[in-house]
């Protein structure tokens, strides 16, 4: 490793002041620091000592997400290799079906082996695309505006990565992605200065702007021409009823052999990924806690209601917890630290806001489908301003305790 | 039912801020800070619940076609006359309103400054009560919309400023400072906000 050392300390000279390369300085920074701890010593009286930095903490949510990777590659080859299968289609076609020719990958969907592989060259693409457009953005910002490379892109990418259907372009993930970081992120300063949650904002802007291939029933199982209705959507059509004749059931969703995003159909990978979170404290369990009490109450509500004409009034809290993102994003989007309230008693009731807004746009809204990546933006919206009542009420209460 | 669907409707699908981009001009100026902007909204708020309602009846009995029968004019349509009436009824509005809170809150008045007086251009305001005349709302339905409005643009105001004020610490490029990123911000925001957009009540 002294090798590496050296190499890098003689770099060091060139990108510092006065060096050619000063503009390459943050690129260095990176690399230096994925390897080796920095050197710096304290300059002024304030000293913080705390073994959780913004590089552990991103890396966190990057291995949390790591199951629902897995599981996604698994169930998008299964969705994939389960309609070839049926189709009587042998050979999947394109660049695809090369490499998995030139390894011996069959297409069998009863075979893990094959499904995960099949699937893993759908999600590799995006993922890669999706990272190496993001990292370009973020060192290019880095380098011009002077401040470190984050590794807020590293989560950015592979959540976004797993939020969008197997089968979409990779230009328009590249697109997607570019608006998220840009404009998203990086105008107000990088990471930890934004507002909105950078993955979120850069699919709400491929879904607005091509629905086509993000939304429908085409999009989700990665054979072309071939239509899976999701879930979310059947249950629109004729609720509870329509969901278990078309076949779906509770405890297939929560397995995960559903079609849908890529990341987000298994809710016993999202549990993994949760579980990890709340153990490394990475994420909060109020805002968790916050969407399901959200969700529940405002489900049991519309069940109470009734309605005649919009079956999705029947829907039961379970389904809607098993069906479409919202355990995704309960877990991983609605707990980014940056963008959520910032007092837990704010988290608590900015959680609600994310589960109540969630339902009301599955049951009320029929333009939209799903929900929660609508609501989580929504939220970010009100998040300082949830801040903002629950510190006023703490003014008060403190107001009024000394003043007694 | 029907009341509280123009209710919602007014509040949060046609959102005169962020689904009509209404009353801009005020919605950038004064979010720097939540109190202020609760303040404005408060105002804007008042004039709207009153304004509409006070137009719709200006409408209904003296303005639109047909409306002064009881004065034994029939054929008489004076709807020519609508913008310079509400823009009346909206200015003698504000200076009431001005002249309360120079007395009364005196600490929002000079927040305020001209911003206060400039209520009276709002399009926010007017755009309300042209609305009111287009869809041809009755009393009690222009009152919940009047209200209603004036409830979202408050509520949109607020966001801004809580987003503004944690803004404070980011650190923007110096050509987009200021009124250049509040833009960006409320664009996103209405991004946000669509999600209520195709909800039919």
């Amino acid at each position: 490793m002294s090798f590496l050392r050296r190499t890098l300390d003689s770099i060091h000279p060139h990108v510092t002041d006065g060096g050619k390369y000063t503009k390459f300085y943050a690129l260095y920074e990176a690399i230096d620091t994925i390897f080796y701890s920095p050197g710096d010593v304290n300059q002024g009286r304030n000293h913080v000592r705390d073994a959780i930095d913004l590089k552990r903490v991103m890396i966190y949510v990057w291995i949390a997400a790591m199951p629902a990777v897995i599981m996604g590659c698994y169930n998008t080859g299964l969705q994939a290799n389960q309609v070839m299968a049926s189709l009587g289609v042998t050979e999947v076609a394109g660049w695809r079906g090369d490499i998995l020719t030139m390894f011996g990958i069959g297409i069998d969907p009863s075979s893990v082996f094959d499904n995960f592989w099949h699937g893993f060259w759908y999600w590799f693409p995006i993922y890669a695309t999706v990272f190496i457009v993001g990292g370009f953005w973020e060192v290019l910002f880095a380098s011009v505006r002077g401040h470190e490379i984050n590794e807020g892109f590293f989560v950015t990418s592979i959540l976004f990565s797993l939020i969008v259907p197997a089968t979409l372009p990779l230009w328009q993930a590249a697109i997607g992605i570019s608006f998220g970081i840009v404009i998203g992120k990086e105008v107000f300063g990088g990471t930890g200065k934004n507002f909105l949650n950078p993955a979120l904002t850069g699919r709400a802007f491929l879904y607005f702007a091509y629905p086509a291939q993000i939304s429908g029933d085409a999009v989700w199982v990665a054979v072309d021409g071939f239509t899976q209705a999701t879930a979310l959507s059947v249950a629109a059509q004729g609720g509870v009823d329509a969901l278990v004749s078309a076949g779906f059931t509770i405890q297939q969703s929560f397995v995960g052999h559903i079609a849908g995003s890529i990341g987000e159909t298994s809710l016993i990978a999202i549990a993994i990924g949760a579980v990890f979170l709340l153990a490394t404290k990475v994420a909060s369990w109020r805002i968790m806690l916050g969407v399901a009490v959200g969700v529940l109450a405002t489900s049991l509500l519309f069940n109470l209601i009734g309605s005649e004409t919009n079956p999705m009034f029947s829907i039961t809290p379970q389904w809607h917890f098993v069906m479409g993102g919202l355990a995704f994003g309960m877990v991983y989007m609605a707990t980014d630290p940056v963008s959520a309230s910032m007092t837990d008693t704010g988290r608590f009731w900015y959680g609600v806001l994310i589960g109540l807004m969630t339902v009301l746009i599955r049951v009320v809204n029929p333009a939209f489908p799903e929900g929660i990546m609508l609501a989580i933006l929504f939220a970010n919206l009100f998040a300082p301003l949830i801040d903002w009542f629950v510190i006023q009420a703490n003014v008060k209460r403190r107001e009024l305790r000394y003043a007694a | 039912m029907d009341l509280l669907s123009l209710a919602v409707k007014s509040i949060f699908i046609e959102n005169l801020a962020l689904s009509f981009f209404f009353g801009m001009c005020t919605f950038l100026a004064v979010s720097k800070k939540i109190e202020t902007a609760f303040g404005l909204g408060c105002a804007v708020f008042v004039v709207l619940a009153i304004t509409v309602p006070i137009n719709n009846l200006i409408y209904q009995n003296l303005l639109q076609e047909g409306a002064l029968a009881w004065a034994g004019l029939p054929d008489v349509d004076l709807s020519f006359l609508g913008l310079i009436s509400y823009i009346g009824v909206i200015a003698a509005l504000v200076q009431i309103l001005e002249m309360f809170l120079d007395r009364f809150v005196p600490a929002l008045y000079s927040a305020l400054g001209i911003f206060l007086p400039l209520i009276t251009v709002n399009c926010a305001i007017l755009g309300a009560s042209l609305f009111m005349v287009e869809r041809d709302y009755t009393f009690t339905e222009s009152v919940v919309y009047g209200a209603g409005s004036g409830v979202g643009w408050a509520l949109a105001i607020c966001a801004l400023a809580g987003i503004r004020e944690k803004l404070k610490y980011s650190d923007v490029p110096d050509g987009l400072e200021g009124l250049g990123i509040t833009f960006i911000t409320v664009g996103l925001m209405a991004l946000g906000f669509l999600a209520f957009s195709g909800i039919q009540l």
